[in-house]
């Protein structure tokens, strides 16, 4: 994980004499530094979140940064005149980004002494540093993956979201209606990996075994041919994508399908992703006439995933199918069974699914629902 | 703090699913087949009974059947609340 805690995940921009030459309440006419619009550009390509902390009037600043056509870029801006160390941390904790992921940069030696004071782990840079912040490993991310190219996207419609739930007074699932949720399932393929190692990664909560799969073993479980499917899992709504969020690694044999992984991103499991990704696989299981039985192991952290597979009907109870798994090699290992019955599709999203149970040269194809 | 009749337990399970659905419940009523609550909500159900009641929902009581209608909810945290505990320290 040291990799990923050097990395950068969002730098707050100052704007006078930082962003823009001038000062903006006393000469009037700014513009940007030289390089910086293309530096904003490079760093929201590599999935660098942008902020801004500004003593300004702020309505009067953010109409100037539309102007200069740079405002898309940032997200929760704090321009206005209370420290700067209070914005940071309210970007920060918005975000749920740890300080140590956190950029600040200002020509103001007080300003970054201000925010160093208060939020050490916070990394702080001086104006003259701009033009080589993109050289330095810390804005460096290791791998770039599609969805880290969208990052940015994707949290300005997650705020979109909140807003327009918190307008919302009614039942829960008739809110998530309301947002047109779209799932798409597929097998997937060698560009996707890089966000399925990810997610076998970051989602502790969601994780039924807590195992993490390299990509060398994921790709390594694409090319094999032993009934290994790889399932990727992306869904988006009306207010925007939300990039790839589950993986699913099952072995599908005649008589039992072995789900060897459930993972679901945070950030769906308010609209039950993993109870309706686990609800397709056991019509398909149904479909092709075999048993389903799901690895899990308890962590402290994924609760949320035993209580997904329970109430979908999964039990502790023994079965012959069972006795034909190989023995698992991660200590902890419990075995979940269902004999799986046709399900009826979700009612809260459409799906866009493979059908798994089709002969091997449509493997590839899309049903449609 | 987890004492109470079990009128008294059903009472405040009916509250609080009230609150969060924003509709009056009669205690028989199969709330996942009328559609009222889907399987997300089961999960922040489970939860929430376990800590208002103090009682630790596991194993083979972890199934959507005892969580279909207030009563049956009552019947399994009174169940639980009422079991010697032993096993978890």
């Amino acid at each position: 994980m040291a990799d990923t805690t050097m990395t950068v995940k969002c730098l707050v921009w100052d704007l006078d004499n930082t962003l823009w030459q001038g000062t903006l309440l006393e000469d009037g006419e700014v513009r940007l530094y030289p390089g910086v619009r293309e530096l904003i550009q490079l760093l929201d390509a590599r999935g660098i979140l942008q902020s801004v902390a500004s003593k300004n009037d702020h309505d009067h600043a953010w109409a100037k940064l539309e102007e200069l056509g740079v405002a898309e870029y940032f997200v929760l801006p704090h321009i206005g005149w209370s420290p700067k160390s209070g914005s940071i941390r309210s970007i920060a904790e918005e975000l749920r980004f740890a300080y140590g992921t956190m950029a600040f940069v200002d020509d103001q030696a007080a300003e970054q002494a201000e925010v160093a004071f208060h939020l050490p782990d916070v990394r702080c840079y001086s104006a003259d540093e701009v033009a080589g912040l993109a050289e330095l490993p810390e804005f460096n991310p290791k791998t770039v993956t599609q969805d880290a190219r969208r990052r940015r996207e994707m949290y300005q419609a997650g705020f979109r979201r909140q807003a327009a739930k918190s307008d919302f007074t009614g039942p829960d699932e008739e809110f998530i209606r309301s947002l047109d949720l779209e799932m798409r399932i597929e097998q997937a393929t060698v560009e996707h990996l890089a966000r399925v190692e990810e997610l076998t990664l970051r989602t502790s909560q969601m994780n039924a075994t807590g195992v993490h799969y390299s990509r060398e073993a994921l790709a390594g479980l694409l090319l094999d041919d032993h009934g290994h499917q790889v399932l990727v899992t992306s869904m988006s709504d009306r207010f925007g994508p939300h990039g790839a969020v589950g993986v699913v690694l099952v072995e599908s044999g005649a008589d039992v399908w072995h789900l060897k992984l459930l993972a679901t991103s945070c950030r769906v499991v308010s609209f039950g992703a993993g109870s309706v990704i686990l609800r397709w696989l056991t019509d398909q299981a149904a479909r092709a006439g075999a048993h389903l039985v799901a690895d899990f192991r308890r962590t402290d952290r994924n609760r949320m995933m035993e209580i997904a597979y329970r109430f979908s009907g999964f039990t502790g109870e023994t079965c012959p199918c069972l006795a034909s798994l190989p023995a698992g090699d991660v200590s902890g290992l419990q075995r979940l069974h269902l004999v799986p019955v046709p399900q009826a599709p979700p009612t809260t999203m459409r799906l866009i699914a493979p059908d798994l149970t089709a002969v091997p040269e449509n493997r590839f194809s899309d049903v449609l629902p | 703090m987890t004492t109470g009749s079990a009128e008294s337990v059903q009472q405040r399970i009916r509250e609080f699913l009230e609150e969060r659905i924003k509709t009056n419940i009669v205690v028989d009523k199969d709330l996942f087949a009328s559609g009222l609550v889907n399987s997300m909500f089961a999960m922040e159900l489970v939860v929430h009974l376990e800590q208002e009641f103090g009682v630790a929902i596991v194993g083979e009581d972890l199934k959507l059947d005892n969580f279909r209608t207030v009563e049956r909810m009552t019947s399994l945290v009174c169940r639980l609340r009422d079991a010697p505990v032993t096993d978890h320290a």
